[in-house]
């Protein structure tokens, strides 16, 4: 039953894994790049909540307005940062969101110092479903799997309903075309990081509320969310949402039997994908 | 300009010399010539310090050839950092002498670059930098596992301890002046010959290049090799330097932001980009690294504003506006 537990617990982790992955996965398919700051902005996120509950008289459930601020900041960074460094050469996006990881880490060990915290989210923390047969999910787990099928759903139909979500699509696919019909790539680009940032807010928020944080920690918040990506297969959102899974699972399958060895066999998930089935467990090509 | 004061045929040289370059290598080999002998009039404070600066040239040089001239940004060289100096600290532990041993890094780390590069080459673009940090990643905990190179904690190297202090010193010193020299020249060597004119093709228009009969593939993956191997004897001077090899330490992620720092001030796609990049890098690193994470930071909006702003990095402004250079690695038309 432990084992069953543990696999349950995986899941749940793998859907918070999923929701870091989708930002991921809806910028590298519009612009073909990756935020190396993805993992920090997640961090940032989670230190902004700590600050909130501790210094207002905010519900947990308020939290959630932290997602669509952070959509704003992701609006204003691709017309800052990201937008003139796409026009600046090839690696400059690299560059410059990697200077502004090191940037973000090292202002939260300034300001924070580089202690562990963790989001006290009273009730919500401890609450829990009980499945019978001794297993107990915790509530927080549920919302954060809910939630990334929710948002992955959600940007499936935002991408084939919406105008912007068919400009974003034509964007993907040959930004000049697209130009030409009329799609103004500056504004899709900066949606499409908006969303990305709300949705890293998010899932930086739930990973707080479960599990402890550190600046440091978005490192391997990155590298989780690029292993989802890569296992799913890239420009697939549902991959996207199996790769989460996948990963999830494998950590806590092995961190059941030795803790020390989770990361490791995750990244191995993703090497033997790499190897045998490069394409991806769901090669497609929705966004 | 009018069709007969156009210069002929005859009139026109093509040359890979010039004033500013044979200047430009004169004073690059006095500088050298200089800096061999340091140890004998400075004292060891300088040159230890010294030190650092020839490894950050060589890491730099190398992730220079990589990014700059191969288009592939990797942010896990690291790992290839990690493995030479874990060579000298294996091989050190079986009797063999740590200054040889730095030879044999050079071999470890081309040999696992290879297999590497079959995983790694399967990603494009920037998924290729994250892919090569989550190699690195693998490296640094498959290594913490071996408890006979001291798992978690690292290891300290015996064979040195026998060698008089300031000897030892001096030999690393000289080392590792070495290895800049040979780096930077190994990197001028390989794009002065067909690889650069590959590359050079490759970096203008792969396709096109593909169809020319260029393999890009295995050109990109010498490339690769030639960099593991330089961050491989790079980790290794590391070791003997420090006398002492942390997991934590020699496979960070801090050395590509170091590598990437270095070479995008100083300015990518030159050969002398990383020399200038290093000696800036380095200034800053005496000034200001009392100020730890403000210094970090400082770092870090350094590398947003030379991207945005200035991508063609300091050498790429003195290239614009001089014939100075210090490696004949164009060609240039001149009139007879």
């Amino acid at each position: 039953m432990d084992l069953l537990n543990a696999l349950l617990q995986g899941i749940l982790l793998g859907g918070v894994f999923a929701l870091f992955a989708s930002g991921l996965s809806i910028m590298f398919g519009v612009m073909r790049i990756v935020n190396l700051a993805h993992g920090d902005l997640a961090v940032l996120a989670a230190f902004i909540a700590m600050m909130a509950l501790t210094h207002t008289r905010l519900p947990a459930w308020g939290l959630v307005v932290i997602a669509p601020a952070f959509g704003l900041l992701g609006y204003v960074m691709q017309r800052l940062l990201i937008t003139p460094s796409l026009n600046a050469g090839p690696i400059a996006t690299l560059v410059a969101t990697f200077g502004l990881s090191i940037v973000i880490q090292n202002a939260l060990i300034e300001g924070f110092s580089a202690d562990v915290r963790s989001l006290e989210v009273g009730r919500l923390a401890t609450a829990s479903v009980n499945l019978g047969a001794g297993i107990d999910l915790p509530l927080v787990g549920i919302l954060g799997l809910g939630t990334a099928i929710a948002v992955i759903g959600g940007m499936q139909v935002f991408l084939s309903r919406s105008r912007t979500g068919r400009m974003m699509r034509a964007a993907s696919d040959d930004v000049e075309t697209a130009a030409l019909t009329g799609a103004n790539a500056r504004h899709i680009y900066a949606v499409a990081t908006a969303i990305a940032f709300s949705t890293l807010a998010l899932a930086g928020i739930l990973l707080g509320t479960r599990s402890s944080f550190s600046p440091t920690a978005g490192t391997l918040i990155l590298i989780f969310a690029f292993e989802a990506v890569v296992i799913g297969g890239l420009g697939s959102l549902w991959g996207t949402l199996l790769g989460g899974l996948i990963l999830g699972l494998t950590q806590s399958a092995v961190a059941y039997y030795d803790p020390a060895q989770a990361i490791l066999a995750g990244h191995v998930v993703f090497l033997a994908v790499l190897a045998f089935r490069p394409q991806g467990l769901i090669p497609a090509r929705s966004v | 300009m009018a069709i007969d004061t156009m210069p002929r045929h005859e009139d026109i040289m093509v040359s890979r010399s010039g004033s500013g370059i044979r200047i430009g290598t004169a004073v690059m080999l006095l500088t050298v010539i200089g800096l061999a002998f340091l140890p004998y009039i400075a004292f060891q404070s300088t040159t230890s310090v010294l030190i650092r600066l020839f490894v950050l040239i060589a890491l730099a040089s190398v992730w220079n050839l990589l990014a700059g001239f191969g288009g592939l940004v990797s942010i896990g060289q690291q790992a290839y950092i990690g493995v030479g100096a874990y060579t000298v600290v294996a091989l050190d532990s079986q009797g063999v002498s740590p200054f040889l041993a730095i030879i044999f890094a050079v071999v470890t780390a081309s040999l696992l670059s290879i297999p590497t590069s079959f995983l790694a080459f399967r990603l494009r673009g920037d998924y290729f930098a994250v892919g090569t940090w989550v190699i690195a990643e693998v490296y640094r905990l498959v290594v913490i596992q071996v408890d006979s190179v001291g798992g978690g904690d690292g290891k300290s190297l015996t064979g040195l301890d026998g060698i008089d202090p300031t000897m030892r010193a001096a030999a690393v010193y000289w080392i590792a002046l070495g290895l800049a020299v040979v780096t930077v020249l190994a990197c001028f060597a390989l794009l002065r010959g067909r690889i650069g004119l590959s590359l050079k093709a490759i970096r203008d228009d792969e396709v096109a290049a593909r169809a020319g009969g260029v393999d890009v593939t295995r050109v990109k993956r010498i490339v690769y090799l030639v960099s593991a191997a330089g961050c491989g004897a790079a980790g290794a001077v590391l070791a003997v330097d420090a006398v002492r090899v942390q997991p934590d330490a020699i496979f960070s992620v801090q050395w590509s932001a170091y590598m990437i720092v270095i070479v995008i001030i100083g300015g990518i796609g030159h050969l002398e980009g990383p020399i200038l990049g290093a000696l800036v890098f380095f200034a800053l690193q005496q000034f200001l690294a009392d100020l730890g994470t403000w210094y970090l930071m400082i770092l870090g909006i350094l590398a947003i504003l030379f991207a945005i702003v200035i991508p063609q990095g300091l050498w790429g402004i003195i290239a614009d506006r001089t014939s100075f250079r210090l490696f004949p690695t164009s060609y240039m038309l001149k009139k007879r």
